[in-house]
């Protein structure tokens, strides 16, 4: 019943964006302030990493870097792109660090991103930066599509965990109406997953077909990508279509939850990092950059991401023997990128209320 | 002699003029202009080019944008006219029946204002959700859509509608029902034809409050609401989600219509005679009857629970390892991580708040002033009260997001306050000036006008009327306005979260933060701080104000 792809990961990174003003920036920004220094000084960076994850990053940097003062502005990756977009003609944020790279897509096509390669770039996967040299963004972590269940609402249903292995198995009877998603015009994750159904399924009918036949199950859509885990682990409701980290937190807080990957595979997206274009460029932020990508980083990264740009695997929950990057399925993101209107609007008019 | 006179009148007017034009000015720099950055976006395409009304026509010719609009009426209109029935009467009970623990029930309605609105909403889930307390007893609702909606904003919007009509009630004019009584009237009658004309005012302007409130806000739609979509929601995708600015400024102008709608009736109660409190004013002396007294108790009783019940949902949460999974108590839910803000975030919330109630009333007391006791300039004070009405009605991502536009620009002499304490300040006290404006300018009609022509006629300049006679005689309307700017400040969200700074978190960001990383308990128990400390607070208010009330008593007698 389950399709199981033997989906190499290719991602044809070719974003033809519209013309980009970086290069008139770069023209006007430089190094004006005699002052700044590679190694102290204060930056401001925005992120969408979790608070405890971002909270422990920052230490181990100033652990190195005891003279950068860093001053974090953490939110959901949507406030922390419009907070960007609207300080537009001023911006605040020396850099941006974790955030979802379609956001930053549209951050570069607005010309508010600084071309910059930080050191050990190499190590990164094609598949994880931007296409541009050099590049624009680069990724630091990928999170995926995965099923949070709550294990004792779901054996009430007279169901176990080993009954809801792929896409499929969400269409059972016995969870009708009891299956939360994210709304996709609100939430990446929710963007993601639906994407990952019309490539799976056929991006002209297959994916909204599936979508519609899954719709009868769905007890509500939401405006959060991780809220659907949350309201899984505290059993408002049995599944949860989210992404990993937030259901391996709960599993590990004490939540009776499994967390499930799609046999067939995961829509994705990455959080990555990119230099602000504005006329005084604090070397202090390349210096972040820089170790934003280092082996100590990545490692920490990697305790709540089974993912990073560097493609490197491990034994992770949910993966068992077997690399989590290949989890990944085949997307185009140049073709995402000109339909993401397009997408939103259909299902707006299937499935919105 | 006449020429003195008059020389001294046209003194206090250039005064007035001048006072009237800086408060004026004040809300030019702080509202119109930052509204006008985003709204001038709302007739503009992404390339900035002016499109005239594309953009509107785009939005109504889109069937789920419009489906948003006429469910914002829905749950806004079911709000209104629950919250201010349950208001007027919770209000009537305390002011003029004779029912036990008026203070007490006085107080405890207020429960809802001491704690962010996503808190009412981890609350209701603890109560009504599939695995709440009273579900499990059998009571089953479909919480997560409209009725949630509604549930939640009924509980925000009631303290608003009691604390309006209570204000009205308290100042009641004995000698009207003491004139009553002894005509014969019977006590329905009276309830009528006395009690309901006074509060008319009070009704129309609690129904725009609590219309407003539910029609703007976002708090309980986005935690509470599903898929069941609003213009706040909409407002928000529309920003966050699609980054769509232009669309989000016409749903922006959709948000600001019954603020608009409220100015022109407004403009029409206005002309109507307020029962004033005149200076031959007797106190009112509630007559006994019972069967009256039970009947409010329960009725009072019965709101409280529901209330109290309230916090227990928060509670449980906040007091048990993983509720419901596992409810051994435990305190750990208490030391707050340090990423979020931790409990700086908290003292931090505290200093930006008292800077706020501080500030946000003697402005709203000289404004309402200003607006309300001049008898000049016309024109201006229309434009001072349309501008007062408006504030309500503007969603705090509205006046966020206007705000970066605005006051985020190298060139704009005001640039410096950006990225400071000081524009959060200001943020709020423009989110929350309706609400006060209304307390003040209800305060200010019940003085009699016979103040001002007295002092007038005396050539007493009228900054001393005002600091003299008007200030003490509103103290109790002062201290409210300072209590509502206080806890409004604790507890909000959707202004600060486009404003705050790394260096400056205060705690509701950070609830809003744990909420949305599923870490309800924390979430719950930061609520619940907030609670303690707005309830600290209100206690020491109590307190000022019985030694205040000893006082006037003392220097009296």
């Amino acid at each position: 019943m389950c399709r199981k792809g033997s989906l190499k990961v290719r991602v044809v990174c070719l974003l033809v964006m519209a013309t980009v003003i970086v290069g008139a920036l770069v023209g006007c920004g430089g190094n004006g302030n005699s002052e700044a220094s590679p190694t102290s000084g204060t930056i401001t960076v925005y992120t969408a990493i979790e608070n405890v994850l971002a909270g422990r990053l920052v230490e181990t940097f100033n652990a190195r870097y005891p003279d950068i003062t860093v001053n974090l502005v953490r939110d959901s990756t949507g406030v922390i792109t419009s907070r960007l977009i609207a300080e537009a003609n001023n911006p605040q944020a020396d850099l941006v660090w974790g955030t979802a790279a379609s956001s930053l897509m549209v951050l570069e096509d607005m010309g508010m991103l600084e071309a910059h390669a930080p050191e050990g770039l190499d190590r990164i996967l094609p598949m994880f930066r931007s296409d541009k040299n050099p590049p624009t963004w680069v990724g630091i972590t990928a999170w995926e599509t995965a099923f949070i269940i709550n294990i004792p609402e779901l054996e009430a249903l007279g169901l176990t965990v080993d009954d809801i292995r792929c896409y499929e198995d969400l269409l059972r009877p016995e969870l009708q109406g009891h299956i939360i998603m994210p709304n996709p015009a609100s939430s990446g994750t929710g963007f993601l997953t639906v994407v990952g159904l019309m490539e799976l399924y056929g991006r002209d009918g297959g994916g909204w077909d599936f979508m519609e036949r899954l719709d009868v199950n769905i007890q509500d859509y939401i405006h959060s990508g991780a809220g659907p885990a949350n309201m899984a682990a505290i059993g408002e409701t049995v599944v949860g279509i989210s992404f990993g980290f937030p259901g391996i937190s709960r599993l590990q807080e004490g939540a009776p939850v499994a967390v499930v990957f799609p046999e067939a595979g995961s829509g994705w997206d990455m959080e990555a990092n990119a230099l602000i274009a504005k006329d005084n460029i604090n070397p202090a932020a390349k210096t972040f950059l820089n170790w934003a990508i280092s082996d100590e980083a990545m490692a920490i990264y990697n305790e709540a991401f089974p993912i990073i740009s560097t493609g490197e695997g491990g034994s992770y929950y949910g993966f068992e023997g077997q690399n989590p990057v290949d989890q990944l399925i085949e997307q185009d993101f140049v073709w995402i990128a000109t339909n993401r209107e397009a997408i939103l609007n259909e299902w707006e008019r299937r499935f919105g209320s | 002699m006449m020429m003195r006179i008059k020389s001294k009148l046209a003194d206090f007017s250039v005064g007035q003029l001048a006072v009237l034009s800086l408060m004026i000015a004040v809300f030019v720099v702080i509202m119109v202009l930052p509204l006008v950055s985003l709204f001038a976006r709302a007739f503009q395409n992404n390339a900035g080019e002016f499109i005239g009304f594309d953009n509107y026509i785009a939005y109504f010719d889109n069937p789920s944008l419009l489906r948003a609009l006429w469910n914002t009426i829905d749950v806004s209109l079911s709000t209104t006219v629950i919250s201010v029935v349950l208001g007027f009467l919770y209000a009537y009970g305390i002011t003029r029946t004779n029912m036990k623990f008026k203070r007490f029930f006085r107080y405890m309605v207020l429960i809802p204002i001491f704690i962010p609105t996503i808190a009412h909403a981890v609350g209701l889930i603890s109560l009504f959700g599939r695995q709440g307390i009273i579900t499990a007893l059998g009571f089953e609702i479909e919480l997560f859509g409209r009725l949630g909606i509604i549930l939640s904003h009924v509980i925000y919007t009631l303290p608003q509608a009691f604390l309006m009509f209570f204000v009205t009630l308290e100042y009641a004019d004995g000698r009207l029902y003491e004139a009553a009584e002894s005509m014969g009237v019977k006590p329905f009658t009276q309830l009528i034809k006395i009690t309901l004309p006074e509060v008319k005012y009070t009704f129309i302007n609690a129904m725009f409050v609590c219309f407003t409130l539910a029609f703007t806000d976002f708090g309980a739609p986005i935690v509470i609401g599903g898929g069941y979509s609003v213009l706040a929601t909409d407002l928000f995708v529309q920003m966050t989600g699609l980054f769509n600015f232009n669309m989000g400024a016409v749903v922006g102008t959709l948000l600001l219509a019954p603020a608009v709608l409220a100015f022109v009736i407004n403009r029409v109660t206005n002309s109507a005679n307020m029962g004033a409190m005149s200076a031959k004013s007797t106190k009112l002396v509630i007559k006994e009857n019972r069967t009256r007294d039970i009947g409010f108790f329960v009725f009072c009783s019965i709101v409280i629970l529901c209330l109290l019940g309230l916090v227990g949902g928060l509670a449980v949460r906040a007091l048990t390892v993983f509720f419901p999974f596992d409810t051994s108590f435990t305190l750990a839910n208490f030391s707050f991580s340090a990423t979020t803000g931790g409990i700086g975030s908290f003292f931090n919330s505290i200093q930006m708040s008292l800077l706020t109630a501080v500030i946000g009333t003697a402005f709203v007391f000289v404004y309402a002033y200003m607006a309300e006791k001049i008898d000049r300039f016309s024109a201006m004070r229309k434009i001072a009260k349309l501008f007062s009405m408006i504030p309500m009605a503007l969603p705090g991502m509205v006046i966020g997001v206007g705000y970066i536009l605005f006051f985020n620009n190298p060139n704009n002499p005001f640039n410096f306050a950006f990225g400071t304490i000081g524009i959060l300040v200001v943020a709020n006290i423009l989110s929350f000036f309706s609400v006060p404006f209304l307390t003040a300018t209800g305060a200010l009609k019940k003085l009699d006008k016979e103040f001002e022509s007295m002092s007038d006629s005396l050539s007493i300049p009228r900054w001393k009327l005002f600091l003299r006679v008007t200030v003490p005689l509103s103290f109790p309307a002062m201290l409210e306005t300072f209590m509502y700017y206080f806890v409004s400040s604790m507890v909000t969200i959707s202004a600060i979260v486009f404003l705050y700074t790394p260096r400056f978190r205060v705690a509701s960001i950070a609830i809003s933060h744990m909420h949305a990383e599923g870490v309800f308990a924390q979430a719950a128990a930061m609520s619940l701080l907030i609670l303690l400390i707005n309830v600290l607070v209100r206690l020491m208010y109590e307190l000022s104000n019985i030694f205040h009330k000893r006082r006037e008593k003392r220097r009296q007698a």
